[in-house]
């Protein structure tokens, strides 16, 4: 008797678990087990909580040198061995799986019923050109509006505020300390930087680029007789391509490649001849180098004798050449 | 657990319909289909470690005397910029690391997505119905390359200072209002005033991240809502049924492998491999400037286009028209770019192609595309390597002038040369393919003994 209640109890068992298997069917498939690959991912993580620790270790403890290097390596390995890890378990624990899909196509009964319903709203609307000007009208106006403070930003519209420089007749010459210069110090086959006494040394219009040549092989330009006092010239510092410092002076040490000394800016080589009022011998450059005329005052210091020959810095549009 | 938290998620949110959906979502699976994660997980190191950078730094041109531990500047003049930043690097704890970690991920951010968009231009995954998610990403990379100047010009050394510079006579020789929106950005002739560079930080570290994190978030939801694409090469691939793994449990543990080992990469490089030494360069000043000055290898093609254009200023008269920087900085620019923007309209227009494509092309499946595709790439990588010129005849001694010769025909010809090379090649290829797949086909219909 309790060998058949046994038996029957066995098959309803049986029965009802062969429904629930039915009833819940894998979506993930079944995957092989890998104990060895668990044991890897558990070290990985291990290590990386190791080196985790390590970075707290050299951040907190100052006596360990080169800090940056041992924070770097122990941040980067930590997330090494974590990447690792993660390649493992998608690798070899996660089932292996392909599935499909469809791509995604038009919903064309979706368009059609947005279009109707823009298209049957427009009905109660009489003068809709109208109307739509009107909007359209309004919002560029208001946008307008809006946009209107970004002027004052700058003074975009200043623009003749570019050919303002900081030199004018009578301004000494001095260098970044502040000390003036002598015309007797000035020597050949090196090159200053000077800056007007009193303003501003970092604005375009400042600084200079003091040379001295021997006055027989100067060729200045018409109009700059007197410019150059015992050989000595200047010139605006900043590149008039694209607004770099000329800091590079090329007095010649092989005659055929370089036969002249040069002013040559380092960002895009445009070389110019100060011999020849700034001339562009070489490179990009559009115009040439401006020149500021020099005097020697009664203390033999120098100072401005003018303006400077031409707009300094990079050009603009419209910028007058002269 | 799992269903509890389930459970509360769908009770609260409605979640559970997104959450099936989202868990057995198909991804095709391809070595290059990973370039534009490299890009995104770069992206969230930069927001993460760039965070942290702005605890310290001060976007100010104030000036003040350095009184720090670096021996060299100490007592020398430069900005609170400059000085945060020397400070943060070499008498904060981690905050060279921090910082170096930013600038690495930032190169790499750049150089994923550039590989990234070459593998969308040559497989032809830009076309429909996929030609909004190619137009925001050709934008992010406009505004990653924005980005990235304006992050490492923030600092205020000597290098990036010169950079400014060029950016400013870059923006001055726009026609019409080239000086006009000069004057409005700097807010005053270069260098600008007291406000140009808390107008730089926060375009940085605000208005930028904001629109390239806007923009990526379409990015990815075009991907998911059009499924991604994938290569013919397989059974059941086709225009209509995407075959690949399940986001769970299959891919997720390899994107989250991924995101770990770049998160790796560029913290070891960060910690490991010095970069932009900026207490090396001195603060910026305008009447300084050195040798051998490059910008970030992203924006080396604009200084090879600065450097080999010949020195037209185009005038009239006494007037300036269009200033030199125009053509190198601006024209060249925009050109490939305009390209980049045009491309899918010009290939569908050109072809009468006008389906939707789902499959992917082999670089050798549209010979044209591929060949113009790598004459435009040559034309960009040979201006970028005229950029490096100063530092090739200083390592080799070449002359520059000789190398600013051959470059200005080379910049011309070679591309030429690579498009009918590249088209030959595919052409070569496809008809390799072609003999090989008719002998199979005979060999199988008993034409043809197999090749012992």
């Amino acid at each position: 008797m309790s060998r058949i209640r046994m038996a029957i109890a066995g098959l309803l068992f049986l029965l009802g678990f062969r429904r629930a298997q039915r009833a819940r069917r894998r979506i993930v498939p079944e995957g092989r087990e890998d104990r060895r690959t668990e044991t890897l991912v558990i070290l990985l993580l291990g290590a990386a909580a190791l080196c985790a620790a390590g970075f707290v270790a050299v951040y907190a403890l100052d006596r360990i040198p080169r800090q940056t290097q041992f924070l770097g390596l122990s941040t980067g390995l930590s997330f090494a061995c974590f990447a690792a890890a993660s390649i493992l378990v998608g690798k070899r624990l996660v089932a292996e799986e392909e599935i499909k899909g469809p791509y995604p196509t038009e919903h064309e009964p979706e368009q059609e019923e947005v279009v109707r319903i823009v298209e049957e709203s427009k009905d109660t609307f009489t003068r809709r050109r109208l109307l739509g000007l009107a909007a359209g009208g309004a919002g560029a106006a208001l946008s307008a509006a809006i946009l209107a403070p970004v002027v004052s930003l700058g003074p975009f519209l200043d623009t003749d505020r570019l050919y303002v420089t900081p030199w004018r007749r009578g301004r000494r010459l001095v260098d970044d300390r502040g000390r003036p210069f002598r015309a007797a110090d000035v020597e050949t086959g090196t090159f200053y930087t000077a800056y007007p006494e009193g303003a501003d040394p970092e604005q375009v219009g400042a600084p200079l680029v003091v040379v001295r040549l021997d006055p027989r092989a100067l060729r200045l330009p018409d109009g700059r007789e007197g410019w150059a006092p015992h050989g000595i010239l200047a010139y605006s510092k900043v590149c008039t391509h694209a607004g770099c410092a000329v800091a590079l002076y090329r007095t010649p040490l092989y005659e055929p490649t370089s036969p002249r000394p040069a002013l040559v800016c380092p960002c895009h080589y445009s070389t110019f001849d100060p011999a020849a009022g700034g001339a562009v011998l070489f490179g990009p450059a559009g115009r040439p180098l401006p020149q500021l005329p020099l005097l020697v005052d009664g203390a033999g210091h120098l100072r401005a004798a003018g303006g400077f020959s031409g707009p300094v810095g990079p050009s603009w549009w419209g910028v007058r050449k002269k | 657990m799992i269903r509890g938290v389930v459970r509360y998620l769908d009770q609260r949110a409605g979640a559970a319909p997104l959450l099936r959906k989202a868990l057995r979502y198909v991804f095709p699976d391809h070595w290059s289909f990973y370039l534009g994660e490299i890009a995104l997980y770069a992206f969230l190191i930069l927001v993460a470690t760039g965070v942290y950078l702005t605890f310290f730094f001060e976007p100010s041109t104030a000036q003040t005397v350095y009184h720090g531990s670096y021996e060299p500047l100490r007592g020398q003049r430069m900005s609170e910029a400059y000085r945060s930043v020397v400070d943060l690097s070499l008498d904060r704890k981690a905050g060279l690391l921090i910082r170096q970690t930013h600038h690495w991920a930032a190169d790499v951010f750049v150089v994923a997505i550039v590989l990234h968009l070459l593998r969308i231009f040559f497989t032809g995954a830009f076309r429909k119905p996929r030609q909004l998610t190619y137009y925001i990403g050709v934008t992010m990379l406009v505004l990653a390359l924005l980005e990235g100047f304006l992050g490492y010009s923030l600092v205020d050394d000597l290098l990036s200072g010169m950079g400014l510079a060029i950016a400013y006579s870059v923006a001055l020789s726009l026609p019409f209002f080239g000086a006009n929106l000069a004057l409005l950005l700097w807010g005053a002739p270069f260098p600008g005033d007291s406000s140009f560079f808390p107008r730089m930080y926060i375009v940085h570290v605000l208005i930028l991240p904001l629109l390239i994190g806007g923009l990526l978030a379409l990015h990815l939801t075009l991907i998911v809502a059009r499924k991604h694409t994938q290569f013919r090469a397989g059974p059941g691939r086709e225009e209509r049924t995407v075959v690949g793994l399940p986001a769970f449990p299959g891919y997720a543990p390899r994107t989250i492998g991924l995101a770990f080992a770049v998160a790796a990469v560029l913290f070891l490089l960060g910690g490991l491999v010095q970069v932009n030494p900026i207490w090396e360069w001195g603060p910026f000043h305008v009447a300084e400037a050195t040798n051998g000055a490059q910008p970030d290898w992203y924006l080396g093609w604009l200084i090879g286009g600065l450097r080999l254009v010949p020195n037209w200023d185009w005038t009239i008269g006494d007037y300036t028209l269009v200033p030199n920087p125009f053509w190198g900085g601006v024209a060249f620019p925009l050109v490939v770019f305009a390209l980049l923007y045009a491309w899918p309209s010009l290939e569908r227009r050109v072809t009468g192609d006008d389906r939707v494509h789902n499959l992917l092309d082999r670089p050798r499946d549209h010979p044209w595309r591929t060949a113009i595709g790598a004459a435009l790439l040559t034309w960009v990588a040979l201006v970028f390597l005229f950029g490096a010129a100063d530092r090739l005849y200083a390592s080799f001694g070449i002359s520059y002038p000789a190398q600013l010769w051959v470059f200005r025909v080379a910049v011309w010809v070679l591309p030429v040369l690579v498009l009918v090379v590249a088209r030959r090649v595919c052409l070569g290829l496809q008809e390799r393919e072609r003999i090989e797949h008719d002998r199979e086909r005979a060999e199988r219909e008993g034409e043809l003994e197999p090749a012992r």
